[in-house]
């Protein structure tokens, strides 16, 4: 007879069901944005998927461990997901396989594979080729409502492996709503005068703030199923909000409006699916809370006074090396331990 | 194994300064994103330990216990204010691009460091050499490391070289791959981080190997 051990309840959860969990929570975004843009996004996804898993699987063969186990805990699929998500639309094949090498070899398995890694994989992915290809990783392209036209699956094809005529591109690209806000900031345009360009819909960017919605229902889906908890995303939305009102009541035609900030650029999708990493956010319930503003405000400072049009990736990594610091602070009291008498 | 033997191989490869003794990492990190940036720093720190090993070899009879780290701190600051006045005089280019880093050298802990391990207890033959072993091997580090950095960040070597060779050098440029779009960050300070520790695994990897191989030699049966 087996012996039995506490704890008795056990969860229904394990890591490859809150992985699943994760990928189908953004299933909903990533039509949508396929359905804005064109299917490009589709064929980024696809490809740093499959590259992902190939690495994955050529880094445990090498670090001789069992491939099964770690193959099949879709961790590696939410990487490349979220990796091809936060980059531009018809990037080259080489930008997709740098940023993918970087997050699967320098962001998870040096530092000894899922669960040991400190920043968040994709983010570093994401971050490395930032910096080190501004020219492809500022060429956006714009929603269908505007140019009237996307690029079809067999045109992102050829695009991702540089086959593409970029003498078109022309027709096809434009600043995002971010970068358009902040260069005419830079001139002295006022808000009311910004808003005047077509890329601005209600709240955020035309195209970019109907994902954004989508983001926040795959959120919910996630809050629902238990697979993350309230308090990054509540806190780190919150503590943008609570921010961008302050500066915004006091200077409202120069700065952008709160709701702007929320609809924009990774916010939404950082809040519910980035910053919710289970390896590397905070895990006391205090110090979720303290990680999720501490990104709110870091997304707010980069975004109006660093030299990135967005900051939502920096602002993670940087609370990710806060982690360990939060997570000391806010232990939760053990039940019955009295607090330590001061001296 | 000589005495020499002994202390070309320390500085070179053994108790190397950059790879094992991880001093002088500042400039090394900043200057090297380019592979003559770091040949000028490393050249410059390279004549400096000469200097420094030699003079504090002279006088390590005449100073007093207590008083020597201040004579050596003013041997070296001397030296290095000379060897800066230098290159204004002849590279001044050159010294533009480096800026700060050269009287910066007067803070690198390796030649305080040889000073008081090696050239205070050492007559000025020996001391002599291991500066410039030990010079030789930090040089090496900033060459093989910068010239990495310009390879994959720009696509090409010895760009800018006559800021340290005169206009001779002007052709020396080597274009590696042809439309280089560039690897930025490899030029940027994450680079100096990934290039050096990439250096200092594949150092480790090749004494563990040569390590290995001495084993399996001493275990094997001798004829």
């Amino acid at each position: 007879m087996s012996h039995l051990y506490s704890p008795f309840v056990t969860p229904s959860s394990s890591t490859n069901r809150m992985m699943l969990n994760v990928v189908i929570a953004l299933i909903p975004g990533t039509l949508a944005y396929a359905w804005y843009f064109g299917p490009g996004v589709l064929v980024n996804v696809v490809f740093a998927s499959a590259l992902a898993l190939a690495l994955e699987a050529a880094v445990l063969l090498l670090r001789q461990r069992p491939l099964k186990p770690y193959l099949g805990d879709f961790s590696a699929l939410v990487t490349a997901w979220l990796f091809a998500l936060s980059i531009p639309m018809h990037s080259p094949w080489w930008l997709i396989a740098t940023g993918i090498g970087f997050a699967m070899i320098a962001g998870k398995h040096l530092y000894g594979g899922l669960g040991f890694n400190p920043f968040n994989p994709a983010m570093i992915g994401f971050v490395v080729v930032l910096i080190a290809f501004p020219k492809e990783m500022t060429t956006w392209f714009a929603p269908a409502e505007l140019t009237g036209q996307t690029l079809g699956l067999a045109d992102s094809l050829r695009y991702l492996f540089g086959l593409g005529d970029n003498a078109q591109w022309d027709a096809l690209t434009s600043a995002t709503p971010l970068d358009h806000y902040r260069t005419s900031l830079g001139m002295d345009l006022t808000i009311s005068e910004i808003r005047q360009s077509p890329l601005f819909g209600d709240f955020g960017g035309v195209g970019w703030e109907w994902i954004a919605n989508w983001w926040f229902i795959g959120g919910v889906f996630l809050l629902l199923t238990g697979t993350i908890r309230w308090h990054i995303p509540v806190a780190m939305i919150g503590s943008l909000l609570a921010i961008a009102t302050l500066f915004w009541l006091i200077d409202p035609d120069g700065t952008a409006s709160p709701t702007f900030h929320l609809f924009s650029g990774g916010m939404m999708l950082g809040a519910f699916f980035i910053a919710t990493d289970p390896v590397t956010a905070a895990t006391t319930p205090r110090g979720r809370l303290v990680y999720g503003a501490l990104i709110g405000l870091l997304v707010y400072i980069i975004r109006s006074w660093g030299s990135f049009p967005d900051g939502v990736a920096f602002a993670v990594l940087l609370a990710n090396m806060a982690t360990p610091l939060i997570d000391y602070y806010t232990q939760p009291r053990v039940y019955g331990e009295l607090p330590e008498e001061e001296d | 194994m000589s005495e020499n033997t002994v202390i070309i191989e320390n500085g070179l490869w053994k108790n190397n300064v950059a790879l094992v003794q991880l001093l002088g990492l500042c400039p090394l990190l900043a200057v090297t994103n380019s592979a003559i940036n770091g040949l000028g720093l490393g050249l410059a720190t390279l004549a400096t330990l000469v200097l420094s090993n030699t003079l504090v070899s002279l006088v390590r009879n005449l100073v007093r216990q207590e008083v020597r780290l201040p004579v050596f701190v003013l041997i070296i600051a001397c030296i290095v204010t000379t060897i800066e006045l230098v290159m204004q005089a002849w590279f001044y280019e050159l010294y533009l691009v480096l800026g700060i880093f050269i009287p910066l050298i007067v803070t690198n802990c390796s030649i305080v460091g040889r000073a008081e391990a090696f050239a205070s207890r050492n007559p000025v033959g020996p001391a002599a050499l291991d500066g410039f072993m030990m010079g030789l091997g930090f040089l090496l580090v900033l060459l093989v490391l910068g010239s990495l950095r310009e390879a994959i960040g720009a696509g090409t070597l010895f760009a800018q070289a006559e800021l340290l060779f005169g206009p001779a050098a002007e052709g020396w440029k080597l274009t590696l791959f042809n439309d280089y779009g560039g690897f930025l960050i490899a030029v940027l300070p994450p680079g100096a981080f990934f290039g050096l520790a990439l250096l200092i695994a594949g150092k480790n990897l090749i004494e563990e190997r040569f390590a290995g191989t001495a084993r399996a030699l001493a275990a094997a049966p001798a004829h």
